[in-house]
């Protein structure tokens, strides 16, 4: 008989009831809710006149909308948003909801806030109505983005009618070289194997480079686990994962604590366990990945060259990428190294936790960025913030000619507010690449916070290896 | 919300794929606290030559007669992708797309279809081709039926069955609230958390 998958066990742990054939219905153990869409979300809940099961599994952060300037306020630049900001905090203090408001210690981007209390753990079921949930699949967790609806579902209910995913392991073979990282790693397998390259599955992660990558860099490996398509992803906890939740404000304590680690011990999928795809890369020779098109599958080396389109596999991915080379202004062929840049952004739920902030720093100590560069760096929560000031961080970021700002999700996505302008060339440690992302016309290219902060230094694309 | 079992409608091919969320609707154009009023921000940036003037584009399918008129679209594989914001359903519905047909679709997108009566409709990639290429050559004469009920497209005198779950297709069909449904089963949601609060004493908040 077959053996059980990490995600089986996850999934059979909270399973209240099958729903038809092909669905199950599943205990949701935590919910986190943002200004963006949780207002609405308990709006419609309450006309519905449906309650919020147990608010004490329920939280709520500002992140998307709220500025991140120094001093900020309610007010943003984000059309009407201090209305979502407002509601967001009516209706979560009317639900009994605890909220990490604008100046409160614990505020930040909802995928570096949960990890970093405790509030998420190895072995549970976390939702919330965003796409990148499934970052928390780095502790060992099964998390996974939901839309509004789904959402007053599980704010009504704690739980959530799911059908039973395909399910994928991708295995990452041999050790990351020096100054690659998690984010190389992702990049590089979308580029590989596609956008929809994950086809709607429940992902493990799995291999000695994923074994080798600390909790932080496991984390921004499964946020990226959507921009492959993937339903969500997941990596088996580990020592190095019960020592990373250990103390943490909300992780359990003394028996309870003992009865966790011995819970998450079990979490790892069985050797005759049976996944229905299986990937392979073999990473011991990977270097710094950029994406340079609108699609996560446009990635290439950052000493590499854009591609041609009669490379494509498919009459729509050679549309795609001709539509890419003019959005992104660039021709078949040019050197990745060759691309001036604008500006240069450090934030996001996927690398702006403080090892991602600490391994930007060690690139911009001592140096300064381009003149013509315009370069922001913004915390992934207010703890990470202060953590880094701590260590001084943000002097070594101010000295390079770094903005250095308050906790959001800040020019990761534009809404209306505050973006860069059309035509800028921006390198970013976030996650997504679409046309507009980070403002009208904007051309995003992606890579890790080494590789942002060394283009930051050259004035144009390059990793942290040309500068030593 | 209810879906009629079947419609027959003016198909709108929009055939790139990894068509994502913010493409359907771009951020900025979420502007209320509400999940109305939304259609004008559908596809803003490639609807509108300068979405803040909302000058049309006329190369935009959207808007070449009849396709103005659609109720079906067309859609290149991975629609949907990137952010869960539910806004793209709501946008899509408000402006009158009652089916989406594609490959694939982004799986946040798929769920937040069937929860507001938008069907989405997977079949093959060539033949997501063959419907199109028909509808380009005459979209009035070429309108497309979705039969909810037979679980089929049908296009001219071709016939397509497709996959939806029964209980997908039942709450799309009848108009049910998901979370009245589930609420039937309350007492197996107390009886998880009581086991479980025993089970897994550090999971409990
Ligand atoms: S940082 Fe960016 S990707 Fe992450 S939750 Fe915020 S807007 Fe979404």
């Amino acid at each position: 008989m077959n053996g059980q998958t990490i995600i089986d066990k996850l999934w059979n742990a909270h399973r209240v009831m099958k729903i038809g054939d092909e669905s199950d219905l599943l205990y949701i153990d935590r919910i986190f809710l943002h200004e963006r869409t949780g207002s609405i979300a308990l709006q419609s809940l309450e006309h519905a006149g449906f309650d919020v099961r147990r608010p004490s599994r329920v939280f709520a952060t500002m992140d998307h909308i709220v500025d991140t300037t120094p001093g900020r306020t309610d007010r943003t630049r984000v059309p009407n948003g201090a209305e979502f900001i407002r509601a967001t905090r009516e209706s979560v203090h009317a639900a009994g909801i605890t909220l990490f408001d604008i100046g409160d210690p614990r505020q930040g981007i909802v995928h570096v806030v949960s990890p970093e209390l405790g509030i998420a753990l190895p072995g549970l079921t976390l939702v919330c109505p965003d796409s990148h949930t499934g970052t928390i699949g780095g502790l060992g967790a099964l998390a996974w983005g939901i839309g509004s609806t789904d959402a007053e579902h599980a704010l009504a209910t704690q739980t959530l009618i799911v059908r039973r995913p395909r399910q994928m392991r991708v295995r990452f073979d041999g050790s990351l070289r020096p100054g690659v990282t998690a984010k190389d790693l992702i990049l590089h397998l979308i580029g590989r194997h596609g956008a929809g390259g994950g086809a709607g599955s429940a992902i493990e992660f799995a291999g000695e480079a994923v074994r080798e990558l600390p909790v932080e860099g496991r984390l921004t490996l499964c946020n990226m686990a959507v921009e492959f398509g993937a339903w969500t992803g997941v990596v088996a906890p580990d020592d190095s994962t019960i020592e990373y939740v250990r103390g943490r404000p909300y992780a359990p304590e003394d028996a309870a604590w003992d009865s966790a680690v011995a819970a998450w011990r079990t979490l790892s999928s069985d050797e005759t366990a049976h996944f229905h795809a299986e990937i392979a890369v073999e990473v011991g020779g990977l270097g710094p990945q950029v994406s340079w098109g609108t699609s996560l599958q446009h990635i290439a080396a950052t000493d590499g060259v854009v591609p041609s389109p009669d490379e494509a596999a498919d009459r729509h991915a050679k549309e795609a990428m001709q539509r890419a080379l003019q959005y992104m202004d660039l021709q078949p062929g040019q050197a990745l190294s060759a691309l001036p840049i604008a500006a240069a952004f450090i934030g996001s739920c996927t690398n702006a936790r403080l090892s991602d902030l600490r391994e930007a720093a060690a690139v911009l100590k001592g140096r300064k960025v381009s003149s013509d560069v315009r370069a922001l760096c913004v915390p992934g929560s207010s703890t990470v913030k202060r953590a880094a000031e701590a260590e001084g961080l943000d002097a070594v970021f101010r000295e390079a000619g770094f903005e250095w700002r308050e906790s959001g999700c800040s020019l990761c996505f534009y809404a209306g507010g505050e973006g860069f302008s059309p035509g800028d060339r921006v390198i970013s440690s976030t996650n997504r690449n679409f046309e507009g992302r980070q403002g009208p016309g904007t051309r995003t290219h992606l890579a890790s916070p080494a590789t942002v902060a060394a283009s930051a230094v050259l004035g144009r694309i390059g990793s942290a290896g040309e500068l030593s | 919300m209810t879906m009629d079992p079947t419609f027959r409608g003016i198909a709108a091919p929009l055939m790139r794929i990894n068509v994502d969320t913010d493409a359907i609707i771009p951020s900025r154009e979420m502007k209320r606290v509400s999940k109305t009023g939304l259609s004008e921000g559908l596809f803003a940036n490639w609807r509108y030559l300068d979405p803040g003037a909302r000058e049309p584009n006329p190369d935009f399918i959207l808007n070449q007669a009849p396709f103005d008129r659609a109720s079906i679209l067309l859609a290149g594989k991975n629609f949907g992708c990137g952010s869960s914001r539910e806004h793209a359903v709501w946008a899509l519905k408000e402006w009158g797309i009652r089916a989406v047909i594609a490959a694939s679709f982004g799986s946040i997108f798929a769920s937040n279809c069937l929860n507001n009566g938008v069907l989405p409709v997977r079949l093959d990639e060539d033949t997501v081709e063959t419907i199109a290429a028909d509808v380009m050559e005459d979209p009035l004469a070429n309108q497309v039926t979705v039969d909810l009920e037979k679980r089929r497209i049908v296009s001219g005198d071709r016939v397509w069955e497709f996959d939806i779950g029964e209980r997908e297709r039942q709450m799309l069909l009848r108009g049910l609230s998901p979370i009245a449904m589930t609420l039937q089963s309350d007492d197996r949601i107390s009886k998880f958390e009581a086991d479980d609060t025993r089970r897994r004493p550090w999971a409990v908040l």
